[in-house]
């Protein structure tokens, strides 16, 4: 019963992201073109918001559904990792016109055709815990 | 109801998203989607060919979870919240889209040329193919994908996730204004 809590978050994020229509891929295509502010403006309040709630956790000592403190784990960095690692994820980004999230989402709206792509992701996934450590990170 | 079947804007998704990554702290989680691509290869077996994968992807249970909201809520608000599936881009856009030879641009949800199974074309499976390799290579170097680094790491006013996002635009941009017109004509 503990997980049902995600699942619906995940069904209402699902919804949000269909909705606003920031995984279909003319999306992607027109924000990487700067052909409109939709994309722009999705992520840029987001983000704004997401800086006020962040804070308003801390300041207010926010504790979890189930009292324990919240963690802020931060993400692994190194010199190269995020800079190069985030070029080939921009460039699979905008070939596929979608990140890893609509890929779930599209394969529910019924796009066959997005299991092609997951199946690419799966395949690159484990291509780079194989190589990585001959990877500079 | 009206409200629900058109489009949403922007600054109604926007801080709709916040909300999701302030919902997953306050479960004690922290978003992140691009992990269960790892669980579920660990799940299928990868573990065989690659040590890493003999993860416990049980302990990524709640992200798994998750995952199959998201497949739930795609299927939702496909065949039940929206009655138009057009999407109403520019039209510039359009016509770039025409001129590298996507007909009906904006007509469905997804260009049919690239996702209708129907019409897809070796090259096109190729296409999609190497695009997810890359965005699967891609995240796991990076150390997440849009939702764990442009959401919740720039939330967070994290430099690795700002470097990250910069390497997204810089990939993105070059895939759509330098290499689409080589692949696409």
């Amino acid at each position: 019963m503990k997980l049902i809590k995600f699942l619906l978050a995940g069904i209402f994020f699902g919804i949000v992201l269909s909705k606003s229509e920031a995984i279909s891929w003319y999306r992607i295509f027109e924000m990487f073109k700067f052909q409109s502010f939709h994309m722009y403006g999705i992520i840029g309040s987001a983000v704004v918001l997401g800086i006020i709630l962040v804070q308003i956790i801390k300041r207010t000592n926010l504790k979890t559904i189930d009292g324990n403190e919240i963690e802020f784990t931060p993400k692994k960095s190194g010199k190269f990792r995020n800079i190069i690692g985030g070029i080939i994820f921009g460039l699979g980004w905008a070939l596929a016109g979608a990140c890893p999230g609509p890929f779930y989402i599209l394969l529910g709206q019924g796009v066959g055709a997005i299991l092609i792509v997951l199946f690419g992701a799966m395949l690159g996934t484990i291509l780079y815990h194989a190589v990585k450590s001959k990877l500079p990170h | 109801m009206e409200f629900i079947s058109q489009p949403w804007p922007w600054y109604v998704a926007g801080p709709l998203i916040s909300l999701t990554m302030f919902l997953m702290y306050y479960f004690g989680k922290r978003l992140g989607i691009s992990s269960n691509l790892e669980s579920t290869c660990a799940m299928l077996g990868a573990g065989k060919l690659v040590d890493y994968f003999k993860l416990d992807w049980k302990k990524s249970a709640w992200n798994l979870t998750f995952m199959i909201g998201l497949i739930i809520g795609g299927f939702i608000a496909m065949n039940y919240l929206t009655p138009d599936k057009t999407v109403a881009i520019s039209a510039q856009t359009i016509a770039d889209l025409n001129e590298l030879g996507f007909q009906n641009a904006g007509k469905t949800y997804m260009p049919e040329e690239l996702f209708n199974l129907n019409l897809i074309s070796v090259k096109g499976i190729s296409i999609l193919l190497i695009a997810g390799l890359l965005v699967g290579f891609g995240a796991r170097y990076a150390g997440g994908c849009t939702s764990g680094h442009a959401i919740v790491g720039l939330s967070m006013l994290e430099l690795p996730s700002l470097i990250a996002v910069i390497g997204f635009f810089i990939g993105g941009l070059t895939m759509t204004w330098f290499i689409y017109p080589l692949i696409f004509s």
